[in-house]
């Protein structure tokens, strides 16, 4: 049976995927390449703050120590962020921010479809509301990679470098996490490396059509799901959460 | 390298409970796929149920402002083409 700790470390984890990625996009916000992508990537942006909010408040009823969304995602320090540390990564440019929301969402289309059937109503309901989005994130994200990668000399090459950048974070996602056995078991959700050949499946074919080598895998391990980040992390939060931090507990 | 100008699009969009799609604006893009999405984005809100056109505008041909008296004002002399003076039956009152 799994414990409320392993239950609430797992919703946490998924909703702090979508708050971080949530952040790092909301940084494009008018400099985008063209006004229509500005759009799509503040639109993808809140959609994955609306699934955070509605995680992280799951997490903490889940927690019982009154920790509402606010104070999960404002009051915590960057050990107890249980997201992956591909999302927390700088957007650099256009080219690895779509990679990245091409591996992310390609992931999260495959967890969510998961977690509808899930034995939590109330996680089962949120990601049935969330596959709708997580699946435009994926196409839109997936055909500028296809775009980028077969475009120009200069567009492919920056494609390149950001999925030869990004591919080593991408095996933390199936990285076997404390509790997802019983999470499993519980029919809470799958543990992560059950979707490893289906991302792999859908990931490699599009790479290929994109004209991009996928690198082979290395000994490269990153940990953010374990609260063991990147240099990134701490600089991020300390944007994120400055106001809360400065003037905490204010009505807003 | 050379920098393509993306070209324009018109978008017809036609909601939930529409009977006709209507032309509400345009947007640029790189193809029509991707020109399908933005539509989406900034005209729909991603409201479920509606169908969207998106048209490259160079297809579009459009009528010559300046043909306005021999194309429009025909129809205005030639009253009884019009079919205002029938009586309905208030069964179809709305038409």
């Amino acid at each position: 049976m799994a414990t409320n700790q392993e239950h609430t470390e797992y919703v946490l984890r998924i909703g702090d995927n979508a708050l971080i990625l949530g952040q790092r996009l909301s940084e494009w916000c008018g400099h985008a390449p063209v006004l229509e992508e500005d759009m799509a990537l503040a639109n993808m942006a809140l959609d994955l703050i609306g699934q955070a909010r509605m995680l992280l408040t799951r997490a903490g009823a889940l927690e019982g120590e009154g920790r509402d969304e606010d104070r999960l995602a404002f009051l915590r320090t960057e050990g107890h962020y249980r997201n992956l540390t591909l999302c927390e990564l700088p957007n650099h440019d256009f080219a690895r921010t779509k990679v990245r929301n091409y591996l992310f969402s390609t992931f999260q289309v495959l967890l969510l479809s998961r977690l509808v059937g899930s034995t939590d109503a109330e996680l089962a309901a949120i990601a049935g509301k969330s596959l709708k989005e997580a699946r435009y994130h994926q196409q839109h994200s997936g055909d500028w990679v296809i775009r980028l990668g077969d475009g120009t000399e200069e567009s492919h090459r920056r494609t390149q470098e950001a999925l030869d950048y990004l591919w080593p974070y991408t095996a933390e996602f199936f990285a076997p996490a404390p509790g997802e056995d019983a999470i499993a078991a519980a029919g809470i959700g799958p543990a992560w490396h059950e979707l490893e050949q289906s991302w792999e499946a859908q990931v490699h074919p599009l790479m290929v059509e994109a004209t991009l080598t996928v690198p082979p895998r290395t000994p490269f391990k990153s940990y953010g799901k374990f609260g063991r980040h990147s240099e990134h992390m701490g600089h991020l939060l300390a944007t994120m959460q400055y106001m809360q931090r400065t003037y905490p507990d204010t009505q807003w | 390298m050379e920098k393509k100008e993306w070209p324009l699009w018109e978008v017809f969009i036609r909601s939930r409970n529409g009977l006709d799609h209507k032309h509400c604006g345009s947007v640029h893009a790189p193809d029509a796929r991707i020109a399908l999405q933005v539509a989406r984005d900034v005209y729909t809100r991603r409201m479920e149920g509606v169908s969207i056109w998106v048209v490259q505008a160079d297809h579009i041909v459009a009528s010559d402002p300046d043909a306005k008296p021999e194309l429009f004002d025909p129809a205005e002399d030639k009253i009884y083409r019009h079919p205002t003076f029938y009586k309905l039956p208030d069964e179809v009152n709305h038409m």
